[in-house]
């Protein structure tokens, strides 16, 4: 197989660009549609892993609804280019201690199963091969069976956030007239219209 | 060398060659339907409509697709270039992709994977991008706020076709475009110990789901009613206020294209696909993508009434209807569908392939 090394080398380089561009470019915009390229070159290596439904999950997820209200937020926003350079310097220490212990743990994991084989067998659970289950089928499996207390978790924390979000931005507005449907459709001619016989010259 | 044409060349091209082949046949059959849409919208009218170019106005597509292409692309001063000419492309591109994966006939598909549904899905939540990128690379009042109101319509309405999808895959048992057809061989009708017709499709035994799609499939695709980003009468065209020539006709094909993505995906998930409608003599003669062609323009015909007969929504009534209305019902829908199918036994039983 040498395409899939040949499209491995194009996304990741395309990625790696992408990414560059998203802390360098000067219009916080076109940082954003980098990122969405940066998260559609990674899809395109999760495919090339096998792992499809995450690609696609990641193209739903995070560029079509994630990134969707990124640009939303940023394209509205008053933004002075000049005023944003400025800060660059003073939070470069910070930021690049952040990035050398990702940097580090990456390193820590990758090399771990590289050095200590054996320790790969006992992280994952094996993955059925291809021809038995499809990965949808075999997340699915694992998912809803042996991981159910933490997706069930997962599902909780989630709602709790929710939740947290509307309660937190909900303000219900005095004095505003608000259009209700049912009320609407609920009104029969009897309660709407009165006829009414006008004397002449008297008004009512 | 020998090895190499034949696992990458040759199969390659037959890849490159059925591609082209799907997109001219798609792009000469959208030529007509905008013709058909707007010969609808005259009929209802009762206008005359298209009838100048060619023969009862047959070429009326083509003649404005060479106008579009010999004006001249006007881009604003102020305008970020590069995005204003890539919006554009990205609705049209994105559009067309999506047919990779649509069966037009048995084993009539570019690219038949295994998450086919999910495919489609991301590449139509990835078309909002043509619309707010087109709004904000104008440098204009009236086209940002329609980028703006597309960006919401469309991440509102992408949440309730999430959940009718989900609901029909719960009765299939697969991600897979071919599997979700071949499923609608039997159904209600088989149990009521008819022959496979069409009583087995999906719409029957999903059809509030069916609507619910519908509805939201024309809200997906920023069709009237709900083609509030472009509301003339408010924000002069929305989003494509700066757009001229090419640039403009590359927006209308995309969205055009995404209206027959939308039809091709409610005769797949709901109308059988390539199934014929009775299964026997005379209707199993017609070849499948024949079926599928009429069901498809079935679907349009209907689209296109609703753009005719129905007045625009306001633009609070229809976040009401997305979030107060559809997204519970198909929520609800997805329950009631998974606690009828665990409790009856009934649905796909899930496959590997």
């Amino acid at each position: 197989m040498i395409l899939q090394p040949i499209f491995f080398y194009l996304f990741s380089a395309v990625t790696i660009a992408a990414a560059l561009m998203v802390i360098s470019s000067r219009n916080p915009v076109h940082s954003v549609l980098f990122l969405i390229l940066a998260f559609f070159n990674s899809a395109g290596l999760f495919v090339l892993l096998g792992a499809e439904f995450i690609a696609m999950i990641l193209v739903v997820v995070y560029v079509g609804a994630v990134a969707v209200l990124f640009l939303f937020v940023v394209m509205m926003l008053d933004v002075d280019f000049v005023e944003l350079r400025q800060g660059f310097l003073q939070y470069l220490p910070i930021g690049a201690l952040i990035g050398i212990i990702l940097l580090v743990e990456l390193v820590a994991v990758l090399g771990g199963t590289i050095i200590a084989p054996e320790v790969a067998q006992q992280v994952a659970q094996p993955i059925p091969p291809l021809a038995e289950a499809s990965n949808i089928a075999a997340i699915g499996e694992l998912l809803y069976t042996k991981y159910i207390f933490f997706f069930q978790t997962a599902g909780l924390v989630l709602l709790v956030a929710m939740i947290g979000a509307i309660v937190l931005t909900l303000r219900h507005k005095e004095g505003v007239k608000r259009q209700d449907i049912g009320a609407q459709v609920g009104r029969t001619r009897e309660a709407a219209v009165e006829l009414v016989k006008v004397k002449s010259g008297q008004g009512i | 060398m020998d090895t190499f044409l034949h696992s990458y060349l040759i199969p390659g091209a037959i890849i490159v060659g059925q591609s082209l082949l799907l997109l001219v046949v798609l792009l000469v059959v959208i030529a007509y339907l905008l013709y058909a849409d707007r010969k609808i919208w005259a009929a209802v009218q009762m206008r005359r409509g298209p009838n100048v170019v060619g023969p009862w106005g047959l070429f009326q597509s083509f003649a404005d697709l060479l106008k579009f292409v010999l004006k001249e692309p006007v881009v604003p001063a102020a305008s970020d270039k590069t995005i204003f000419l890539l919006a554009p492309l990205m609705s049209t591109v994105l559009a067309l992709a999506a047919w990779a994966v649509i069966p037009v006939g048995s084993g009539w598909v570019i690219s038949d994977i295994n998450v086919g549904v999910l495919y489609v899905f991301a590449v139509s939540s990835l078309e909002v991008y043509g619309v707010i990128m087109g709004g904000w690379a104008s440098n204009s009042k009236y086209a940002f706020l329609g980028s703006l109101r597309s960006a919401a319509q469309m991440v509102s309405y992408e949440v309730s076709i999430g959940f009718i999808i989900i609901a029909v895959l719960l009765c299939v048992g697969s991600l897979n475009f071919s599997d979700i057809v071949l499923a609608q061989t039997t159904g209600i009708g088989t149990v009521l110990g008819l022959p496979n017709s069409f009583l087995d499709w999906h719409w029957l035994p999903l059809f509030p789901a069916f609507v619910m799609f519908f509805i939201s499939g024309l809200a997906e695709t920023n069709r009237p009613p709900f083609d509030l980003p472009e509301g003339e009468s408010e924000i002069v065209a929305g989003f494509m206020v700066e757009y001229s020539s090419t640039p403009y006709m590359l927006f209308m094909l995309g969205e055009y294209v995404a209206i027959t993505v939308i039809c091709a995906l409610m005769t797949t998930l709901f109308l059988g696909g390539w199934l014929p409608p009775f299964d026997f003599a005379p209707f199993t003669w017609i070849p499948g993508v024949v079926w599928f062609t009429l069901k498809l323009c079935f679907v349009f015909f209907m689209v296109s009434m609703v753009k005719a007969i129905v007045p625009r929504y306001r633009y609070d009534q229809l976040m009401r209807l997305g979030w107060k209305v559809f997204l519970p019902l198909s929520l609800a829908f997805v329950v009631i569908v998974a606690v009828v199918l665990q409790f009856t036994g009934w649905g796909g039983v899930p496959t590997a392939g």
